[in-house]
């Protein structure tokens, strides 16, 4: 296999829009198309249009798929309705997460066989499939990789559902944040979900490849007259930092559990099938004991005074110690300052704690101790 | 994009300004500028400092990345751009104008300063 960076159905349309291209978990995705600051604020208050082909698609079916996913993930898959998502993880057996997942649930029909589809980071895609098809032994379930089968155009921002709503019959109105229906789009079929990583209202439209092009300027030319525009990695990076969401290989690692990213709330112990056995049960009911009675550190978030920005692997310092590490950093276009999200001690993890820093190059920049997230949309 | 011909080019990609009075303008090119993304904070040499052809005089920090500035001349600064100290956006918006970085009265410089033709090849940005 080559080692050169996949390219998506949608690589000739970037260049040809001037895209800034970048290598991410192995592919060549745009960064930017112009400045990042204006395609960070056009999704905060008009629309943003990403191609976010690089995602991993992972389908699940069978008379045991849902037992599957139950033992293979740490959520209670059971509970997902027909139509509907769920955000979730799969951990190892020691509790270390591999990663973050949204989880959809397929197949109206109540005779039809169900089906589930799992979507994994790209550069983690290769191992959630490994893995989930490992931990299927034994089920009556196939695991099939789905990634070429799809690309995924995303449309997030206030004006997605007006964009998106001329362009479909589909009831978008009843479709619930977390849910996801078959649909035409623009004369394609797609899976149209309400789904997105950004903080506001959006749209992830999951289509085959060869229609790719086509949505997309459909997409293109319904936004155009509401400002919306093509939005690249880098500004999707900034409005999630904002919106106070996780990324894997920053705030989630193997070496954490999710009660220790303070997402202990997605690990559900009260589980019905296979018994309540999943992997990784055992070491997450130890997690969950020592977040509730002696945390390590804590996920906060910190606000600079200053203008220098912290970046990942800057120490977070107070009274000349080091006292945590910063996971993400940039500078936040809505706040106009510099912003982070940062593992500290419990002691200092409290909002407002004073004497509170980040080393950056050497210098103590002065910051303040926030909860997260930095940005919560109005609804 | 195009490279100002009256302008001389370091390979860092700073640009200088042809001397009045001994005093030549700084700053760094559109190539460079695209390169980092929207600059959000520029920290620059202050007004008497001495900067060495070729070694960091200050930094330019952008939403992916923190850059460092290097000096294409020695001299002594005279003048620092408070526009852009105040509005680092204007780096991105204006490379060649009114996103100067600073002034050095210029005590001396290298031979291998190129010019607008040799930069557009060395960078490849003269298309």
């Amino acid at each position: 296999m080559s080692n050169a960076p996949r390219k998506t159905a949608l690589d000739a349309l970037h260049r040809s829009l001037g895209a800034t291209m970048t290598d991410f978990a192995g592919w060549d995705m745009p960064l930017r198309y112009g400045s990042e600051r204006d395609e960070h604020i056009a999704v905060r208050t008009q629309a943003g249009l990403f191609d976010l082909s690089h995602m991993g698609e992972i389908t699940v079916t069978g008379p045991q798929a849902v037992d599957l996913l139950d033992y293979a993930l740490v959520g209670n898959m059971s509970t997902i309705g027909p139509g509907r998502a769920r955000y979730t993880m799969i951990c190892q057996e020691d509790g270390g997460i591999i990663d973050d997942l949204i989880v959809y649930r397929l197949g109206e029909q109540e005779a039809g066989p169900v089906q589930y589809m799992v979507v994994a980071n790209a550069g983690n895609a290769q191992i959630v499939l490994d893995t989930i098809t490992e931990r299927a032994a034994g089920f009556d379930a196939e695991v099939r990789d789905d990634r070429d089968a799809y690309s995924l155009i995303a449309v997030q921002g206030p004006e997605s559902p007006g964009i998106l709503k001329s362009l479909t019959d589909a009831d978008l109105d009843g479709l619930k944040y977390y849910a996801g229906l078959p649909g035409t789009v623009a004369g394609v079929p797609a899976l149209i979900a309400r789904t997105g990583y950004t903080g506001e209202d959006g749209f992830e439209l999951f289509v085959a490849p060869e229609h790719a092009e086509k949505l997309w300027q459909a997409l293109t030319d319904a936004g155009a007259p509401v400002g919306l525009v093509p939005a690249g990695l880098s500004c999707r990076d900034t409005l999630r930092l904002e919106a106070g969401m996780p990324l894997y290989g920053h705030e989630l690692t193997t070496a954490l559990t999710p009660f220790d990213a303070g997402l202990g709330r997605v690990v559900k112990f009260e589980k019905t099938g296979n018994e309540g056995r999943f992997v990784g049960r055992e070491a997450l009911e130890a997690a969950a004991e020592r977040a509730e009675t002696a945390p390590p550190r804590k996920l906060v978030g910190l606000i600079a005074e200053g203008r220098r920005v912290p970046r990942a692997g800057m120490s977070v310092v107070a009274g000349g110690q080091v006292i945590g590490e910063v996971t993400s950093g940039a500078p936040s276009p809505t706040l106009g300052k510099p912003i982070a999200i940062a593992y500290v001690d419990a002691a200092h993890a409290a909002p407002g704690t004073e004497g509170v820093g980040v080393d950056i190059r050497g210098a103590h920049e002065p910051y303040e101790v926030v909860a997260l997230p930095f940005y919560k949309r109005q609804k | 994009m195009s490279n100002p011909q009256q302008l001389r080019y370091s390979k860092e990609h700073e640009w200088l300004s042809g001397a009045e009075d001994g005093v030549s303008t700084v700053g760094i090119t559109e190539f460079a500028a695209n390169a980092l993304g929207d600059v959000v904070y520029a920290q620059l040499p202050e007004v008497g400092d001495t900067v060495t052809a070729g070694e960091t005089c200050g930094e330019l920090e952008s939403t992916k990345s923190v850059s460092d500035l290097y000096s294409p001349v020695t001299g002594e600064v005279v003048e620092a751009n408070q526009d852009v100290v105040d509005d680092p956006a204007l780096v991105n918006s204006a490379p060649f104008e009114g996103g100067w970085l600073f002034k050095v009265r210029i005590s001396d410089e290298p031979k291998d300063l190129l010019s607008a033709d040799e930069y557009d090849a060395f960078s490849g940005s003269g298309n």
